[in-house]
């Protein structure tokens, strides 16, 4: 059973997003796409400045499995990315909530209410097993 | 519903995570995919490979049979025990299937693929007209491989007497008999190791007795790093029967020699062998970040194109690896193209580790 935090919004893309204080959106991917890609190997992360709109390919994150893209969970320009997982992509593996990928500034913060919360995305994990 | 070993509710019972191989249910990890390929490389463990298929080869002419059959020649094997690898090829000289035979004093036994059973076994039944032999396949048969450097050691104190004499004794790629068990010091990884064949009914007290020792069981997904970090091929994917096993790494599993053994697929062979533009089967090494994956393009420059036929991160070097099959003048720098972008390659002879120890 993984693992899904209620304080945080999801997209059926498997990314979670938690709006912070600032205004910000943090983004990274759920315990269960982790679970599912297996071992991390490799992440490319979005330029910072970047324009994204909700939907679009923010990234990729390859496992020795397959490789997967990430997607913006809502639309916004790219203000911050975690180096720390390109040196250490397995880190993804063991905290997928503490290890974010990026950080947008919402363009439409409003897009947020329109992720799945908690249980709807467990539905989704759920039907995806 | 796919098709299961016996060691199926163990592995269940075991954490792992299943997936569909050739039609078998079959451990992908029990956990994490990279540490279960650091275990075999530092210590060992253990893969369940009941889904291979066995076939025993018997009779008067089971010799001349599989000197017809095999591209490599059985007659190599002087004395039971002894194995060879070898291609199973059809008339244009593609790859139907690799394999391993063993000498044995009752005959052969032969060990194919599990997604090719169908097939391999119709094929090898339509050519045995004209020969006294009898093929009797062996689904009674569980195997289990045991790989990794303290792998013969470890094995060798959980088993009667003679069966550890025999681990002892067993030099690389042999295989003997030992009482229901056969052992043989055969495997896919790399590593030194074991792989053994027992009754059906005898496999899930083995595995038990393993796991209980210490001896992590191993999935698919590692099998797999193992084999490709070892510059082994996989059949279907870095060859299959279009493809000849002089565009595979294999030519040093064809037996020219005596020149007069008509193997299936000789003529076309040797047309092959006086074709220049044979392409080969190289290694890659990413140096950069990224993952080397199946049927990503190659590039060399002023050369021409090739194509990865496997490609995965190298746990053991950090970084991704891959074979490929690209055109023969091919010199040591090509370029991947990998969603869009070309990163340069390192071209290496297609074995990156061997005993644990890094070879590029």
């Amino acid at each position: 059973m993984s693992n899904i935090p209620a304080d945080l919004r999801y997209a059926a893309s498997h990314e979670w997003a938690r709006l912070e204080a600032d205004g910000s959106v943090t983004v990274g991917i759920s315990d269960h796409a982790q679970e599912a890609l297996g071992d991390v190997v490799f992440v490319e992360l979005p330029d910072v400045g970047k324009q994204l709109a909700a939907g679009q390919e923010a990234g990729v994150v390859e496992s020795v499995k397959a490789a997967s893209d990430i997607y913006a969970p809502v639309s916004g320009e790219v203000i911050a990315v975690n180096e720390a997982l390109a040196d250490a992509p397995e880190l993804v593996n063991e905290d997928p909530y503490g290890n974010w990928f990026f950080k947008l500034k919402p363009s439409n913060p409003d897009e947020l209410t329109a992720l799945l919360d908690a249980a709807g995305y467990m539905a989704v994990a759920d039907a995806d097993a | 519903m796919g098709l299961r070993t016996p060691l199926y509710d163990l592995h269940l019972a075991l954490g792992a995570k299943m997936v569909d191989f050739g039609g078998w249910d079959m451990p992908l990890h029990y956990g994490s995919q990279v540490e279960e390929h650091h275990q075999v490389r530092r210590d060992c463990g253990v893969f369940d490979v009941s889904h291979m298929t066995v076939v025993d080869v018997q009779g008067a002419d089971a010799q001349s049979y599989l000197q017809k059959l095999l591209a490599n020649d059985v007659a190599r094997l002087s004395e039971p025990g002894k194995a060879l690898y070898s291609g199973m090829l059809n008339e244009q000289g593609g790859v139907i299937d690799d394999l391993i035979v063993y000498l044995c004093d009752w005959g052969y036994r032969v060990v194919v693929n599990a997604s090719t059973r169908d097939k391999d076994i119709a094929w090898m039944q339509a050519r045995a007209e004209g020969f006294a032999v009898e093929l009797r396949e062996r689904a009674d048969l569980a195997m289990l491989a045991i790989q990794g450097p303290r792998a013969r050691a470890h094995v060798a104190e959980l088993v009667t007497a003679a069966r550890a004499a025999l681990i002892h004794d067993l030099k690389p790629f042999q295989g003997l008999p030992e009482g229901d068990w056969f052992i043989a010091r055969t495997g896919y990884t790399g590593e030194d190791g074991l792989e053994i064949m027992l009754p059906a009914g005898q496999a899930a007290e083995l595995l038990n007795e393993l796991v209980g020792a210490g001896i992590a069981p191993i999935g698919l997904g590692a099998r797999d790093t193992l084999r490709l970090e070892a510059g082994m091929n996989l059949y279907g994917q870095d060859m299959d029967e279009n493809v000849s096993p002089l565009a595979a790494n294999m030519a040093w599993t064809i037996a020219w020699e005596p020149s007069e053994r008509d193997f299936v697929g000789r003529a076309a062979l040797q047309a092959q062998r006086a074709d220049e533009a044979q392409p080969k089967l190289v290694g890659l090494v990413l140096e950069e970040r990224g993952v080397l994956r199946a049927h990503q393009v190659v590039r060399v420059e002023g050369v021409g194109d090739g194509e990865i036929t496997s490609g995965s991160f190298s746990p053991t070097l950090g970084k991704s690896i891959a074979l490929a099959r690209v055109p023969a003048a091919t010199g040591e720098r090509a370029e991947v193209e990998i969603r869009g972008k070309w990163y340069p390659v390192r071209v290496v002879r297609p074995n990156f580790v061997r005993h644990g120890k890094p070879l590029i």
